[in-house]
């Protein structure tokens, strides 16, 4: 059973047409990426997958049941974990707070037993701290764990992001432009960290980047889009000689 | 020890607060003016989870204050006096005091229900939408109240001090005075710790981003209903207290004008600071009663100083530019409120060894 399939999905905002029968297939723990120019509906395809936009047509299946229609709060209950392209943490509670707090879907207790102070919500609350600690030390980030994400460098804020994701254990994890307004130093860390997050966690990573040297460096599969419509797929060696490919990023020559 | 010391005080404050007033050491008015502040109290940390943790803006608060009001009142009196419209007593009236908390959560719980009536459009509408919605279920609810003749119309509803000197004929207790101190006491207890668990503060994460919560895992749907539904419940309990403290309600006193305080004591104290609530609640109560005596003060002042005719008088009605004028200044100068988003003890690291805040 494939992890996450796509067929067909098509998405219209009005009369526009972002995406035209897109169609992916991820195995297990793959790491794939999602190139195409500005516009393209790289990130539509995000936001479709991760429930944010209902598709006009197509299915989306993960673990073999279709999320289309649902909630994205359920999508990321059953493993589909995201970033944003613009940082999307919660500016005004601590990096660990970032962290609890996305611990919601598995609280494990009530209303009535956080009012109450049950033993479940002690046993809650508890599981949640230590799941959060966890993933900030494995990440090199509790020194952090009191700061505001405000105050932090932006290469430190993309890096409590990911590790926001991550920690609610998700199965496939989608990057949308990690290395976007990172400086060469920290572009390289990141290379290393989504390598290491790879190798350590075993789950699919899903990326869609701008930054080439990113792209061709981490992924093992590349998909291609422009306005909306899939021109090529690959492996990196196979995209970066496509005639395609250099066009839509290019231009053709031809006046 | 010190963690049975907020319980401690509070208890050793209350027995002096019932001793007091049974001894006729604090008189009438100074216990009303601790029973408003106390239901001041209710009414601004209840909102503050609204519009303060969720940061959403609903300014309808005085709704639910009616429901909760009118379904306690009307309880009490159908169940317990004899009405000229409801009949007889079901019940004897001596069983009104082992009662009464049974009513009081009977109007938080229907208050809790309507809150759903805003609640539910919330889903979709934020901001400037949401406000006019419950802007709008503030009308609904007062124009239905007015328009039942059942329960007095536009002319109020009354009765309630029967129950009270019920309550008092069996034991002599300030009656009132101890259930508002219990229902702020359990009010704020519940607020801090439905805000301080992992639950309650994703609302905290809906107000900095909802996409982001909503995308993190956080059923914002469900958030949105229980924080709408603990919010109208308290500000229900409040005026199920309300109402029986004055003995006597009408549609007029649940208007926009008592959202609108409600409203003011939450930006005065600071969005998303319990602590705020609770202390611009009593700033706010103390200087409404304060400017009683003090406006006779500058009219006899500006009388004597020939600065204004002879004839006109300031009267009360000035306390409503004052009061304004506070908050005009205040925007301007602390657009966070008394304590912004911080508690006491952000403040007074101190306080922290006594009792944990968030």
């Amino acid at each position: 059973m494939a992890l996450l399939e796509i067929s067909g999905l098509t998405q219209n905002f009005g009369g526009l047409c972002a995406l035209s029968d897109f169609s992916i297939r991820f195995n297990g723990d793959e790491l794939t990426g999602l190139i195409g120019p500005n516009g393209a509906g790289k990130t539509t395809v995000f936001n479709l997958t991760s429930g944010f936009y209902t598709p006009s047509a197509g299915d989306i299946r993960f673990k073999g049941r279709s999320i289309v229609g649902l909630r994205p709060h359920q999508i990321t209950g059953m493993g589909v974990a995201r970033t944003f392209q613009n940082i999307r943490l919660w500016n005004d509670m601590s990096v660990l707070d970032n962290i609890r707090i996305s611990q919601h879907y598995s609280m494990g207790y009530s209303l009535w037993d956080a009012l109450m102070r049950t033993a479940v919500h002690g046993r809650g609350e508890q599981r949640i701290d230590r799941t959060a600690m966890e993933i900030l030390e494995s990440l090199n980030l509790s020194h952090y764990a009191a700061e505001l994400p405000r105050n932090l460098p932006y290469g430190i804020q993309r890096k409590v992001e990911i590790a926001r994701a991550l920690s609610i254990k998700p199965s496939l994890l989608l990057l949308d432009e990690p290395a976007a307004g990172l400086n060469s130093a920290d572009i390289q860390g990141l290379i290393q960290l989504i390598q290491w997050i790879h190798d350590t966690f075993d789950i699919a990573i899903w990326m869609i980047e701008h930054q080439m040297a990113v792209v061709m460096k981490l992924c093992s599969w590349i998909k291609v889009i422009d306005f909306g419509v899939t021109i090529a797929e690959g492996t990196p060696g196979e995209i970066q000689n496509n005639p395609d490919v250099i066009k839509a990023y290019l231009g053709d020559d031809t006046i | 020890m010190q963690r049975l010391s907020i319980p401690l005080m509070l208890t050793l404050l209350f027995s002096a607060l019932i001793a007091a007033s049974q001894t006729g050491l604090i008189d009438l008015y100074i216990q009303s003016v601790i029973m408003f502040i106390g239901i001041n109290i209710i009414l601004s940390s209840s909102l503050n989870i609204v519009n303060g943790y969720m940061g959403e803006f609903a300014c309808g608060h005085a709704a639910f204050m009616a429901i909760g009001a009118y379904v306690a009142s009307i309880l009490n009196v159908w169940l317990f006096t004899k009405d000229k419209f409801f009949g007889s007593p079901l019940l004897p009236p001596e069983m009104a005091i082992y009662c009464f908390p049974l009513v009081l959560m009977a109007g938080g719980t229907v208050a809790a229900f309507a809150g759903m009536l805003v609640a539910i459009p919330s889903f979709k509408t934020r901001g400037d939408y949401l406000a006019i919605i419950t802007i709008a279920a503030n009308f609904i609810v007062t124009s239905t109240i007015i328009n039942m003749s059942a329960i007095g119309g536009a002319r109020g509803f009354m009765g309630m001090k029967k129950i009270v000197f019920a309550m008092e004929d069996v034991v002599d207790l300030p009656w009132m005075l101890i259930w508002v101190i219990i229902g702020t006491v359990f009010s704020v207890w519940l607020i801090r710790r439905y805000v301080s668990s992992t639950y309650g503060k994703g609302i905290i994460a809906i107000h900095q981003d909802e996409i982001a919560a909503e995308i993190m895992g956080v059923n914002t749907n469900r958030m949105k209903l229980t924080a709408f539904m603990i919010s109208s419940g308290l500000a229900g309990l409040a005026g199920a207290l309300f109402a029986h403290i004055l003995g006597y309600i009408n549609p007029g006193s649940f208007g926009i004008l008592k959202s609108t305080e409600c409203l003011v004591m939450v930006y005065l104290g600071g969005m998303g600071s319990l602590s705020g609530s609770v202390i611009s609640a009593i700033l706010f109560t103390l200087l409404l009663e304060g400017l009683r005596f003090v406006i006779p003060w500058i009219d006899a002042g500006l009388h004597w100083l020939n600065l204004i005719p002879d004839a006109y008088e300031i009267s009360q009605v000035w306390k409503w530019v004052i009061i304004p004028l506070i908050l005009v200044l205040l925007m301007q100068f602390r657009p966070e409120g008394i304590m912004g988003n911080k508690e006491l003890s952000d403040i007074f690291p101190r306080l922290r060894k006594w009792y944990q805040f968030k």
